[in-house]
């Protein structure tokens, strides 16, 4: 099965869409690449502004700067996976109403380009904790797995909205409004510890973005991020994050796998 | 699925839901849904489509527009998949539906061979080997560095397909590739046509030009209305496509009960009527082919239906796919400007030969007769009848001079005095 999926011709095709969606992306802009680093930290610039320093939001979590970039950039990779796919199988209706080639291809592609970019702007988060003198904790070999975590959730999230998109145009509006709630439900401007309820802190790590964030903050940047394992006490609910990106695979690779025989006379 | 077999296409069937109006919000789509009204209408492209093609065979589809060829190309290349039935491949298939498949406006000519490349199946390093033969073959080598954008049209397919011809399956499907280019183009398109006959390539070729189908396909199948209607030899195929571009033409003017209806309701109100647009040689033999240099004549009659006064009448002829048409004359035109008065129940006769030299082609007739000042049409009847020419040496252009050309060298003593 596996080495079907990742056939010689298969990574071949892969490697030339995302080469292709990397050149088209940048060109015609000066700075070019720079501006997926330049972006997120001129975000974290602004953030950091109105949150830290004028509404002191972070007070009292120690490496508040990293631990907000961070949060910046792990939501940044989210955002920017789910969108550029949602529109990657309409965007490439050229090729799919023309040539056979395994529809998923397409959006593991988007997500390729996504990942690259988070990959750097981890580089720049290595940076700022040498600068800030940020030592991560003997956990930290659990970082990738974090990622790859919220690695899957997006790409079932992508899987889904993409295979939608194809048929209800007015999945990308209603998706832009998920984002924006998103980026207040899930911890990444305050510390979770800012939410007096213990209940709704729960419900908000039952995120599988929030839980991952959380985690990977806790075994990179501070003991003192708030993680399932001390909010649940230990009952199974802590589990449910995963179950979520399971389930969110699941159905989003079932859709996608239904819809694509169709995407030719739809889109 | 016996070895020498390279595709089997069984009981294949293929509907499409033709949505009245596209319900691409999700507002229409709940709204729809709460009134049980889907709102679509179904069109059976391929209904109960079986057939094989053998291993190294030149196989041709032939049918008119809205037939199913196409459906069934994509179907053939998974880009479509059937409502029921079965296609098993054997080997390797290519679709060529298109050339230059994935081509990006904004991406040098360089990097369009590399993403088109990938899609036929090569990776980066024999796309590297293969690279510079490409480039030659397309002739383009100025160009490569340049966004495709920039490139005419002719220069973007000659690129695509000589990335094209690069590929290598057992089983290739072409989509009247042969549609684009220039005649240059065209002569390489027949080398390579003529060089894959020669190899074990099994190929399926959609087209409807008569002359490259006869040239390369052996055997074929014609479709009609999601329908095989004959299959076999390549010629009783297309003889049999004949009968159908004949018998659709002639349907519009033939069948007396049929037609002689709507005719009748219609009549009311046109002061006359186009009765039937005819061709025939110079033997009166009615016929719609005719060879190259054949004396051509078009008539008809038309019926009055109240009292007229010199009335003009007149027909153009049309090239398919060309803008203009290739030929007008009426009455007034010939100089005749009194036609003279007419009863109603009178009928009037009008005849025309067509001029000159016009080379290979399909050609439509419309037929009009107007008033005497041009300003009010009474019976104005398009494609009335089509028509074929070939045989011509120089298909190219759209007639042939018998005049002789002059070719000199001017010295450069000659201009001074």
């Amino acid at each position: 099965m596996l080495k079907r999926l990742f056939s010689k011709q298969n990574r071949v095709l892969l490697a030339e869409l995302v080469r292709t969606d990397f050149k088209l992306r940048y060109q015609d802009s000066v700075l070019g690449y720079a501006w997926s680093l330049l972006r997120p930290l001129l975000i974290f610039v602004i953030l950091y502004v109105v949150f830290v320093k004028f509404l002191k939001v972070g007070s009292g979590t120690p490496h508040y700067a990293q631990y907000l970039l961070f949060g910046i950039v792990i939501w940044n990779f989210f955002v920017e996976m789910t969108m550029q796919s949602l529109s990657s199988i309409v965007g490439r209706g050229d090729l799919i109403r023309k040539i056979k080639i395994p529809r998923w291809i397409i959006v593991v592609s988007s997500s390729v380009s996504a990942l690259i970019n988070l990959l750097l702007n981890l580089v720049i988060i290595a940076i700022f904790m040498i600068v800030g003198h940020v030592t991560p904790t003997n956990l930290v070999f659990l970082l990738p797995l974090l990622l790859l975590e919220v690695y899957l959730f997006a790409l079932g999230v992508s899987f889904f909205l993409s295979a939608a998109f194809v048929k209800f145009r007015d999945i990308s509006y209603i998706w832009e409004v998920c984002i924006q709630a998103g980026f207040y439900l899930t911890p990444i401007l305050y510390p979770l510890s800012r939410i007096p309820n213990l209940l709704l802190q729960k419900i908000m790590l039952m995120n599988p973005l929030a839980q991952a964030l959380q985690e990977a903050r806790y075994v990179l940047i501070t003991k003192q991020s708030t993680v399932p394992g001390s909010v649940f006490h230990g009952s199974w609910y802590q589990y449910i994050p995963i179950i979520l990106v399971g389930v969110a695979l699941f159905v989003g690779a079932y859709y996608f796998r239904k819809q694509s025989k169709y995407f030719g006379e739809n889109i | 699925m016996t070895d020498d077999v390279a595709i089997k296409v069984e009981e294949v069937s293929k509907t499409f839901k033709l949505p009245h109006e596209k319900n691409s919000t999700l507002k229409s789509a709940v709204i729809n849904f709460y009134k049980r009204d889907r709102g679509y209408d179904k069109q059976q492209a391929l209904d109960n489509i079986s057939f094989e093609v053998k291993k190294g065979e030149f196989f041709g589809i032939v049918g008119k527009n809205g037939s199913g060829k196409s459906t069934l190309l994509k179907i053939l290349a998974g880009i479509y998949s059937p409502d029921s039935g079965n296609i098993s491949v054997n080997g390797k298939l290519i679709p060529f539906i298109e050339l230059g498949v994935g081509f990006s406006p904004e991406l040098s000519g360089r990097d369009n061979v590399f993403l088109n490349g990938s899609l036929l199946g090569f990776s980066r390093n024999e796309m590297k080997d293969m690279y510079n033969d490409i480039v030659e073959f397309a002739e383009i080598e100025r160009f490569m560095d340049q966004k495709l954008k920039n490139y005419s049209s002719g220069m973007q397919v000659r690129l695509a397909f000589s990335i094209a011809i690069r590929a290598k399956s057992d089983i290739l499907l072409l989509d009247e590739v042969l549609a684009v280019g220039d005649a240059a183009f065209q002569t390489k398109c027949f080398d390579y046509f003529a060089q894959l006959k020669q190899s074990d390539t099994t190929v399926i070729f959609v087209s409807h030009d008569r002359g490259s189908l006869e040239r390369f396909c052996g055997r074929g199948i014609l479709l009609n209305d999601g329908d095989i209607i004959a299959q076999g030899d390549i010629k009783s195929v297309l003889k049999e496509y004949d009968k159908i571009v004949m018998g659709q033409l002639e349907g519009s003017s033939k069948t007396s009960e049929q037609e002689e209806k709507p005719e009748k309701e219609l009549k009311q109100n046109k002061s006359a009527q186009i009765i039937k647009v005819k061709t025939y040689g110079e033997n009166k033999i009615l016929k719609n082919k005719f060879n190259y240099g054949e004396t051509i004549w078009i008539d008809y009659e038309a019926r009055i239906n109240e009292d007229l006064v010199n009335p003009i009448a007149g027909v153009t002829i049309w090239k398919k796919n060309v803008e203009r048409p290739i030929f007008a004359t009426n009455t007034l035109i010939e100089g005749i400007s009194k036609t003279g008065s007419f009863k109603k129940g009178d009928k009037i006769y009008f005849k025309t030969q067509l001029p000159g030299h016009i080379n290979d082609g399909e050609f439509y007739i419309d037929a009009a007769v107007s008033s005497e000042s041009g300003a009010f049409v009474y019976d104005e009847v398009n494609n009335a009848r089509e028509f074929f020419i070939s045989g011509s040496d120089n298909p190219y252009s759209l007639v042939s001079s018998s005049s002789k050309a002059v070719f000199l060298k001017i010295e450069p003593n000659d201009n001074k005095s």
